[in-house]
């Protein structure tokens, strides 16, 4: 069998594929929900529930969404520019060690500046720590020809050792009985809460304004031209007078920048200190985010929003029916590969010879 | 110094490194394969956790350890073939296509471990392979017979890519696919088996460590071990022999980092240790990388009569 570009994609099959997707995506789970014994109307009922049914479960969906459309976001603009940033996740914690740094209660230690100023200073120096860990591989690809995929997987992993070695050491809260965790953030350093008694912050709006400012970037400036030209034909944008070093370097500061907000914003929001495991993969999830929105700044925000939401849906249904929570992974990555294929299918005709 | 000595002239810490050395060595061998066909494949470190568990699952049911070893190149076969699918027949991106299959391989695994073992305190155990004591070798006898399969799998390999016509079809997709074409060959076939066999001996790899160097499943127990075999490769030049060489030498560092940390003059905090083989990596990679011969059309998907 072979694949044939077809001459135009039918509007009927830009409908059919995002719907194929799913249903291939809610058969698997289901198989997988009977292998465990459980109902699958009832399951999938509960799963909905759990993520969207309710103001609590939107809730926390959005709460989850925050981070997620960030790293989305760190991703969408990466893979743009054939920049495979792999390393968000350690671009995150990297992030969030410098907002613990800058704006942490240091014993009383603190700096001297006003909230204002020190909130500022909090989110460039995360911005700026995640930044400059992608800047490295990027470099490295433009000027040595080192794989990126490599360099900030492995990134990844010496960033959290760091990470650990801080909360054993400088950064450890003396109060927190030997667990490791970082001292707290200023107390006037936290985000306010979006709806009283729930746990959605004003990240979320940042998030927002982001995916809208990251929009405008892509579509209507010059640098958003040289990302796309650089992510369509590398060869052809350089021929044509694309700076591609300087655009792979501004790539890696927007790529890596947005990574290292979602450290700060996720302390800041959420838990108010760090911790080792306060991203359950944030970063990875946040290239499956952005692959299902097609790499579209405002889709990240729906994916991550859909992405979120299973995950603390499958959290209550686990509790409720007994199925284990890993099946939200299964899902996710299920939706990832199936929708990859289903985009694939609208482009081209499979011919069978 | 002397210190470093002590732990140099200790044959247990030979062992050791060969012992670290051998889902590496396997896993880099898988990676090689499908690269040196055209394609990245980061499905390895969901492979791998599959592979382990489905391995060890068939031990802990009644299998004999070989059967075991089957079901794990039968698990990363299946996982192949779905990477070959997406990337060769659909021609989809290979980095997002192997990130998939990582992630939905990964969280199969997990979710099968807690369906069939939904509340346990400590992790089921198995029998795992025995030490071949009778080799009588010093280093060796104290290996598994995984660890012979992976040292005999290195020249095997390198056989079959430079005095095979297989390995040259195989070499020459990976190279340039619009000539190999040209010459008859199927690239999608090719490419496809290079995928589903490189994929098989990932499965090994992880299987090694559930049933050879621990005796259970354990979350997270892969641990970067995948991606640590894609930087190797590059190391190695693409070759068998090098990619040999490459995870020798990081288990070395792997297995003197540990020794440092348990020594009792431990200089730095535990963790800096534990960069140090991933510092490694990446200093081998920026070294070689200006002479690295990429296969020409690694990362390029070929669609038949497009340019």
């Amino acid at each position: 069998m072979r694949l044939e570009k077809r001459q135009q994609t039918s509007p009927l099959a830009w409908v059919l594929a995002p719907l194929g997707a799913v249903g291939f995506t809610l058969l698997v789970s289901a198989l997988l929900v009977l292998w465990a014994g459980a109902p699958v109307g009832r399951t999938y009922l509960l799963l909905l529930q759990g993520g969207f049914g309710s103001v609590f479960a939107l809730s926390e969906t959005l709460t989850r969404a925050i981070p997620l459309i960030l790293t989305g976001l760190a991703a969408t603009v990466a893979f743009r520019a054939r920049l495979f940033n792999i390393g968000a996740e350690g671009q995150l914690y990297a992030g969030a060690l410098a907002a613990v740094a800058v704006g942490g209660a240091h014993g009383g230690t603190g700096w001297d500046l006003p909230p204002a100023l020190l909130f500022g200073l909090m989110l460039a120096a995360s911005a700026l720590a995640g930044a400059l860990l992608l800047l490295g591989p990027a470099l490295m690809k433009a000027r040595l020809g080192v794989d990126e995929v490599v360099t900030t997987l492995l990134l990844n992993f010496i960033v959290l050792l760091l990470v650990s070695m801080m909360l054993d050491g400088p950064m450890k809260d003396p109060t927190a009985m030997g667990w490791p965790q970082s001292v707290a953030l200023l107390p006037e350093l936290e985000l306010s809460k979006l709806i009283a008694q729930t746990r959605v912050h004003s990240g979320l709006l940042a998030g927002m304004g982001l995916a809208l400012g990251l929009w405008v970037l892509m579509r209507y400036t010059v640098l958003g031209f040289d990302i796309r030209a650089l992510g369509a034909n590398a060869g052809a944008a350089a021929f044509v007078g694309v700076p591609v070093t300087r655009t792979l370097v501004w790539v890696a500061v927007l790529s890596g920048g947005l990574a290292g907000l979602a450290g700060a914003i996720e302390v800041a929001g959420r838990t108010s200190y760090l911790t080792l495991d306060m991203s359950p993969g944030y970063g990875y999830s946040g290239i499956v985010i952005a692959m299902l929105a097609g790499l579209q700044p405002l889709g990240v925000l729906f994916a991550g929003v859909f992405v979120a939401g299973m995950l603390v849906g499958a959290d209550s249904m686990s509790r409720a029916v007994g199925v284990p929570t890993y099946i939200a992974d299964v899902i996710v990555a299920a939706s990832l590969i199936s929708v990859l294929v289903a985009g694939a299918l609208a482009q081209y005709r499979v011919r069978w010879k | 110094m002397s210190e470093l000595q002590d732990i140099l002239a200790n044959p247990a810490f030979w062992v050791a490194v060969l012992r670290i050395a051998t889902p590496l060595i396997l896993g880099t061998l898988g990676v090689l394969l499908c690269e040196r066909a055209g394609v990245l494949n980061l499905g390895i470190e969901g492979t791998m956790v599959a592979g382990a568990f489905t391995g060890w699952l068939a031990v802990y049911a009644g299998a004999p350890l070989w059967t075991g070893v089957l079901v794990a190149a039968l698990t990363g076969a299946v996982l192949g073939l779905l990477h070959a699918f997406l990337t060769v027949v659909m021609a989809l991106s290979q980095h997002v296509a192997g990130l998939g299959i990582t992630l939905l391989a990964t969280a199969l695994s997990y979710y099968g471990y807690r369906v069939s073992f939904p509340k346990v305190a400590t992790p089921p155990t198995i029998t795992p392979f025995a030490e071949m004591h009778w080799l009588g070798l010093p280093v060796l006898s104290q290996q598994t017979p995984l660890t012979l399969l992976a040292l005999v799998a290195v020249p095997l390999l390198g056989y079959l890519l430079y005095r095979t016509p297989l390995g040259l079809a195989l070499r020459m997709v990976g190279e340039n696919p619009h000539a190999a074409e040209g010459q008859g060959l199927s690239v999608v076939a090719v490419r496809s088996g290079a995928i589903v066999a490189g994929s098989a001996l990932m499965g090994v790899a992880g299987a090694f460590l559930t049933l050879s160097a621990f005796n259970a499943f354990f979350f997270n127990m892969v641990n970067g071990r995948g991606w640590i075999c894609v930087a190797l490769v590059v190391f190695a030049s693409w070759r068998p022999g090098k990619a040999l060489l490459g995870a020798l030498l990081f288990a070395f560092f792997d297995a003197l980092q540990l020794r440092l940390q348990q020594a009792g003059s431990a200089v730095f905090p535990y963790q800096v240790y534990l960069m140090l083989p991933y510092v490694l990596s990446i200093l081998a990679l920026v070294l070689v990388a200006r002479k690295a011969s990429y296969p020409q059309a690694l990362m390029k998907p070929y669609r038949k009569g497009e340019r």
